[in-house]
């Protein structure tokens, strides 16, 4: 029988939904339209007024707003309620310029939590249970998300956070975890470390594991399932949107229900903007219909998707999105991090490099690797082996310091990188995140 | 005195060296001596060559990344204890060496060794008041 934490959401028709939702989309683009003048501008510049927004049929009339409207309004040019509102915020890693800013009221965390408190009731989760949270805390938003989630459910949380993986198995077992909190990569190395431990899953009360922040494929699910002893369930969300929770899996596993009376759910052409009918495959956009203090209208994910609203086995209405299929831009996620390209080039030139690089990455024992290979110049050229690792030291710890994460650099021929027509090929990603 | 030594980063992938030399042979340029040092990744090739102003551009203009280094010949069959006594005096004078190799002349039964030093009008100073034999350039160039 399925669980669910607020039945006459989750499972409400399709037309009383619509109804809240053109409800709460009316009123959050007045409330976003007077308190913001960043989208307000953007608005006007597009002939579009809040009383033009009579339902959501009318959304497609809004402008949408990328990374690159966040990157301009840093930090404060979207909030949309005064910081004395505001009680929290959390962010994503990166550069000042591609870093993400999340404001949050009370009301914001109490929805965000409550979005949360679905994913885990939906796996099983009841106050009987014991939910250990392996995410990172901090201002990364899976750990305190899940946990908020985990609490309102009533859980016994295990608040770990990230690392110490003895630690953490030593609580799985001492404390009897039955549900899992982490990201897929460390979910299974998790699995990989109990093997190596000699701890089969029979000896764990873990029977569910909610695992998101980065991509993974069927496969993945498969083995982690196995080495932990467990259904796996992926979860979904981003920190403009508010943090995991935006989507959760339900029991049939077979995509994510979105918490869609918060979050409205649009598919479109990534190169013409237009909304694609649903069923499309498409850019995921979301709009947040509830949130106060950072309330992002027509956002643009980069999230290659599809949408269904097919009856779904638990009973849920909410419409389901599939796994993400890639991204309509560059960005990668290694180790849970947002990289885009375009960070490492500008590391390159500001070190008097080439802007000629190719960037590999692979997944090995579980855990992401980053190889940047570039182009050694003249000028760069020390005649010694100390000095040519010297330099390569030097680029990698310049990238750490933008990134967040430790990249190998390997020095290489000039002109030894392809060329090519056109628009270079500056990515290998060899690991396979997509079916 | 110094000579001029020509270092090219090579990438360890099969066939760069050999495509380095037959590149030099072809422009009729003579190594009198050569050393690799190397990594897992990369290595650099040390070239003592007869025109070494003619064989960096035709290693330029092949696309290679190449630097001269001036560097210091002596012989060391001369003094009794040869190398490790060379070794002492550039010790005794505080100079730090870099890296060195061995050559041996067609010629004669003399054995040389090129010496990369952080201060070379320091160490051939020290070495010339220890009677070691410095060689000139155009001794090494045209052996
Ligand atoms: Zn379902």
């Amino acid at each position: 029988m399925a669980n669910y934490w607020n039945k006459e959401i989750e499972c409400m028709s399709r037309e009383d939904m619509k109804k809240l939702q053109d409800e709460r989309l009316v009123a959050q683009v007045k409330h976003v339209y007077e308190n913001v003048p960043y989208y307000k501008n953007l608005m006007d510049e597009k002939g579009v007024t809040p009383d033009d927004i009579k339902s959501t049929d009318d959304l497609h009339k809004l402008p949408f707003l990328t990374k690159a409207d966040l990157r301009e309004a840093y930090p404060y040019g979207l909030l949309a309620k005064p910081l004395s509102e505001c009680v929290r915020i959390q962010s994503t890693s990166g550069t000042t310029g591609k870093r993400v800013v999340a404001f949050y009221t009370q009301h914001d965390v109490d929805l965000w939590e409550d979005c949360c408190a679905r994913a885990i009731t939906a796996v099983g989760g009841t106050n009987e249970d014991v939910c250990q949270v392996a995410y990172g805390y901090g201002l990364f938003t899976g750990g305190p998300g899940l946990n908020g989630g985990s609490h309102k459910v009533g859980c016994l949380t295990l608040p770990m956070s990230s690392g110490n993986t003895e630690r953490q198995i030593q609580f799985m077992t001492d404390l009897g975890a039955t549900i899992l909190c982490c990201t897929p990569s460390y979910a299974a190395y998790i699995g990989e470390t109990l093997k190596e431990m000699g701890i089969s899953p029979d000896d764990l009360k873990l029977k569910a594991g909610i695992f998101g922040a980065e991509p993974w494929t069927e496969e993945m699910r498969r083995e982690i399932e196995k080495s932990l002893g467990i259904k796996a369930y992926d979860i979904y969300g981003l920190t403009e949107t508010s943090g995991p929770g935006v989507a959760f899996e339900c029991e049939a596993q077979t995509g994510m229900h979105i918490n869609e009376d918060h979050f409205f759910a649009e598919i479109i052409d990534p190169d013409t903007g237009e909304v694609l009918p649903e069923g499309s495959k498409g850019e995921l956009v979301f709009t947040s219909l509830t949130k106060e203090a950072f309330p992002l209208l027509r956002y643009r994910t980069r999230d290659i998707c599809v949408l269904t609203r097919e009856k779904c086995s638990c009973g849920r209405t909410l419409v389901k999105m599939c796994k993400p299929m890639g991204r309509s831009d560059d960005m990668l996620i290694i180790r849970g991090v947002n990289v885009f390209p375009s960070q490492i080039e500008t590391v390159l030139i500001e070190q008097g490099y080439a802007p000629n690089y190719l960037i590999e990455v692979d997944r090995r024992n579980n855990t992401d690797t980053l190889d940047i290979n570039v182009e050694l110049t003249e000028e760069q050229f020390s005649d010694t082996v100390k000095g040519i690792q010297e330099k390569e030291y030097e680029l990698a710890q310049a990238i750490k310091t933008i990134l967040g994460i430790n990249p190998k650099v390997h020095l290489v021929s000039p002109k030894s990188i392809a060329r090519s027509e056109g628009k270079a090929v500056r990515v290998v990603d060899k690991r396979k995140l997509h079916d | 005195m110094l000579i001029k030594q020509i270092s090219i980063f090579v990438e360890n992938k099969p066939g760069r060296l050999s495509a380095v030399t037959k590149l030099l042979s072809d422009n009729g340029i003579d190594i009198r001596a050569l050393s690799v040092a190397d990594t897992k990744d990369f290595g650099i090739l040390r070239l003592i060559v007869n025109n070494p102003t003619k064989a960096c551009e035709v290693l330029k203009e092949a696309d290679c990344t190449v630097s001269l280094t001036n560097v210091i010949a002596i012989g060391i069959h001369d003094k009794p204890g040869g190398l490790s006594a060379a070794m002492d005096c550039l010790y005794s004078a505080n100079i730090s060496v870099e890296y060195m190799y061995a050559f041996i002349s067609k010629s004669e039964d003399q054995a040389y060794v090129i010496l990369r030093v952080e201060n070379n009008d320091k160490a051939v100073e020290a070495l010339k008041e220890n009677d070691f034999t410095i060689l000139k350039a155009e001794e090494v160039y045209d052996m």
